[in-house]
């Protein structure tokens, strides 16, 4: 491009959120906005991350299977539905707590964890070992705020990326999406503001890196809280009294496969 | 010097005509795959990489065996492997071309594949292994080529080949290790994590590429005036008898590592191989059968009298080929991948599609081995006369 | 000549396929691409950039775009910068092949006007909703399919 970056991203910034009205802004606190204003992009220095309130969940699940944050994930998404397990995607998706958390096998759990269901999606890892691999940079950590993003437009579908994930958490398009099952999507897609992928190329969650960067929650989160269970709690690890670490202050948390030392964002609280 | 490959016997010419058969419906089960996607595979989340790969694996594994032919030569003065490097050379080239293939075949997006050149990642083990496996056929096909152009036109060849050949035998060595490196440093697959992937990889190419090579060379002193050699034959066999040892040990410390430590997520994918797990074991006949294959072959070789034997010679080294085969281009893809990381299991077997498409890149790579052993073989034949 | 009979008919097989595209079409006239303007676009009198920008280089808009918004998380986008913004040979290029809009005076300081979201899908397609009418018209008559499409979904259109 032309002249001063900087510059430019100060006054687009800006211009983005007074032409777009300061939309929904619920991840900075009062008297943020401002200050946001000096440091765009609205995300910068963050380090996002997840705090899954397993319990919270489980209760809610009890009661009637809710699935909402899955459900709002890939309609937000467009993630089409193969009804086929070897060529599912899925962003977030529940598995029993014993596959969650293979390396702590537990026969003598207590019964309100033993194989219920449990979230899961991809971990934003500090250290990701997909990152490493890709061999064109197609998936890539963001420096601003540590989400490990994908770019559609240049994977070349070799699924190394897949190979690399110890979490299992991505997903390839065995498929043309346009082309699955009708009767399983019937309103395909789900969400014209958001693009669909072609077939070839490997998707995973985006920690809905187009909405948070516009100062609102990932889908999944707002599903939840829609719903009032709270069970999902997306916040900035990076500031010691964001909702994420007052949460991990408070309560014992663990996380998926942490001896690999891939450093993942998603914790759980049990 | 192409030329020598338009003149051939009618057998020859049958051949060609059958390898492009093959190699016709393979391409069209391509064209399937490309429209349709990857999905007419047997490959699924779970087992996201599967017989493509697996091949890829296989054939490096073949290209790097050129070095046992090599290496000899050159640095120890076994002046009798002169005449056959050409052979291993061309059998190199032949497959890495057929690597180059099922690389192809296995890209969701193809179009893109130049992304890898243009948006190049050093940290991905991928980039290096594109850049040494093409540079290894590189220099294979420009030595060969001119040290059989040399010897054709009575004259020794020029120095700066000397250079070249030099390079590539360390760089036989790692196109394997690179090749291991993409397998050895994934942090979610047991079946992988082991530093001895690479020794694993190279021991089983040896073993592998130099008996292939063996069954060219009699096919070759079958077919044509041109007689490689008893010596050359027996050496070579001694050269496989040690590469399957090592194989086979290697193997049986990984058992052993697995096993006697007693830790799940090692034993997981060998009990799956070998006995099956949670019910599946589609692989287990396959991995017994290339034991019991694996077993019979090292009897024959270690045996000095079967080895001598040419006749039984090529019986043991088909049967290494096969087992080795089953063992690298297959179980240890699936392997890697099972169970997955939720420690359940989702079986893999390939499609007809996908076999198809395979059997028309082996067909590929024998049309290009027997086009350029053509060469060989009348411009060694023009030579004795 | 040697061979003569198969080598005349080769040629006249060889250089009548090479020219069918011609017989083809031979007596047909190709229909000058019409691209039509929503009433929303009508209503915006000006799109990202001046109508010769944008004619000469949405493509290059578009693939500077989406690697801006999607690797370097720039995804917003001012107007009144492209035109002056670029780097000098371009500009150069452009007063030449009189591309420049109207006002383009170098040393009047731009104003900043409306900022967008860089996205073709929510954006561009916003205003040009009517692709089959607009797009496709240009695209058809020159014989390109963007793969944009194979993921981006086009606006719903009555037919």
């Amino acid at each position: 491009m032309g002249v001063d970056r900087r510059d430019f991203l100060k006054i687009a910034g800006f211009g983005a959120l007074v032409g777009l009205g300061g939309k929904a802004i619920e991840i900075l606190a009062p008297g943020e906005l401002e200050a946001s204003t000096e440091n765009i992009p609205l995300t910068k220095g963050k380090r996002w991350s997840m705090v899954i309130d397993i319990r919270k969940c489980l209760e809610k699940q009890e009661k009637d299977g809710c699935k909402e944050c899955i459900i709002a994930c890939h309609r937000e998404h467009n993630v089409p539905d193969w009804g086929n397990p070897k060529h599912e995607v899925k962003w977030v998706w529940q598995d029993s707590y014993e596959h969650v958390f293979p390396g702590q096998p537990n026969e003598y759990i207590e019964d309100g964890i033993r194989h219920k269901p449990v979230i899961m999606m991809c971990n934003h890892c500090v250290n990701p070992p997909c990152v490493r691999v890709c061999p064109t940079q197609a998936t890539f950590k963001r420096e601003e705020d540590g989400i490990v993003s994908m770019d559609m437009h240049r994977c070349i579908g070799c699924r190394f990326c897949m190979a690399a994930c110890p979490y299992g958490s991505r997903s390839f398009n065995w498929g043309n999406p346009r082309k699955a099952p009708k009767d399983l999507n019937p309103d395909f897609p789900t969400n014209r503001t958001y693009p669909e992928r072609s077939m070839g190329v490997v998707e995973k969650c985006n920690f809905c890196v187009e909405l948070v960067t516009k100062g609102e929650l990932p889908a999944c989160v707002q599903a939840c809280d829609k719903i009032k269970v709270h069970a999902l709690n997306f916040g900035d690890l990076a500031d010691p009294e964001s909702n994420v670490r007052k949460l991990l202050r408070k309560r014992y948390s663990i996380r998926r496969k942490p001896e690999l030392g891939t450093e993942p964002n998603i914790f759980y609280i049990i | 010097m192409l030329e020598r490959a338009i003149k051939g016997t009618q057998g020859y010419w049958w051949w060609l005509i059958f390898l492009l058969g093959l190699m016709g419906i393979g391409f069209g089960c391509y064209l399937y795959q490309f429209f349709e996607g990857l999905k007419i595979t047997g490959m699924s989340r779970d087992v996201s990489w599967g017989l493509y790969i697996g091949q890829l694996t296989y054939f490096v594994g073949v290209a790097a065996s050129g070095v046992m032919v090599v290496l000899p030569c050159y640095l120890h003065d076994y002046k009798a492997f002169g005449r056959i490097t050409i052979l291993g050379e061309f059998l190199a080239v032949a497959s890495i071309v057929m690597c180059g293939l099922f690389v192809i075949v296995d890209l969701g997006n193809l179009p893109r594949m130049i992304n890898i050149m243009i948006y190049p990642n050093p940290s991905s083990i991928l980039f290096w292994d594109m850049i040494v496996l093409n540079v290894y056929m590189l220099l294979n096909l420009i030595i060969g080529w001119n040290v059989l152009e040399a010897e054709r036109k009575g004259t020794h060849y020029q120095k700066w080949i000397k250079i070249l050949i030099y390079i590539s035998i360390p760089w036989a060595f790692s196109i394997h290790t690179v090749t291991a490196f993409l397998y050895a440093g994934l942090p979610g697959r047991h079946y992988w994590l082991t530093a001895i992937m690479a020794a694993r990889f190279l021991s089983s190419a040896f073993c592998a590429g130099p008996a292939l090579l063996i069954l060219l060379c009699l096919i070759v002193r079958k077919v044509s005036k041109f007689d490689p050699g008893k010596e050359q034959i027996r050496t070579l066999a001694v050269i496989v008898t040690y590469a399957m040892i090592m194989n086979v040990f290697f193997f049986l410390l990984e058992v052993f590592t697995a096993f006697y430590s007693q830790i799940p997520g090692h034993m997981h994918p060998i009990v799956f191989l070998f006995k099956g797990l949670e019910g599946h074991g589609n692989l287990v006949p396959w991995m017994w059968m290339a034991t019991v294959l694996a077993i019979v072959s090292l009897i024959l070789l270690i045996v000095p009298a079967t080895r001598r034997n040419e006749g039984i010679l090529a019986v043991a080294c088909a049967i290494l080929i096969v087992a080795t085969w089953i063992d690298k281009g297959l179980g240890l893809i699936v392997g890697g991948f099972t169970p997955n990381p939720f420690e359940t299991v989702t079986e893999y077997w390939p499609t007809t599609p996908e076999m198809l498409i395979t059997i028309g890149i082996w067909a590929t790579g024998f049309f290009i081995l027997t086009i350029l052993y053509k060469i060989v073989v009348s411009v060694k034949e023009e030579v004795a006369a | 000549m040697y061979d003569g009979g198969k080598i005349i008919t080769g040629l006249i097989i060889g250089i009548g396929l090479f020219l069918s595209p011609f017989f083809y079409n031979a007596g047909k006239v190709a229909k000058a691409p019409d691209p039509e303007l929503t009433e929303k676009a009508k209503e915006a009198k000006e799109c990202v950039a001046s109508k010769p920008y944008m004619k000469a280089w949405h493509m290059q808009l578009l693939d500077e775009w989406r690697d801006e918004a999607v690797r370097d998380g720039e995804r917003y986008y001012s107007t009144d910068r492209k035109t002056w913004e670029m780097p000098l040979g371009k500009r150069l290029m452009y007063e030449l092949r009189g591309f420049i809009a109207d006002d383009g005076k170098k040393d009047k300081k731009p104003k900043i006007g409306k900022v967008y979201l860089k996205s073709l899908q929510v954006t561009c397609m916003d205003c040009h909703s009517n692709k089959s009418k607009f797009c496709d018209e240009c695209h058809n008559y020159v014989g390109v399919t963007p793969y944009c499409w194979d993921c981006h979904i086009e606006p719903e259109e009555k037919k």
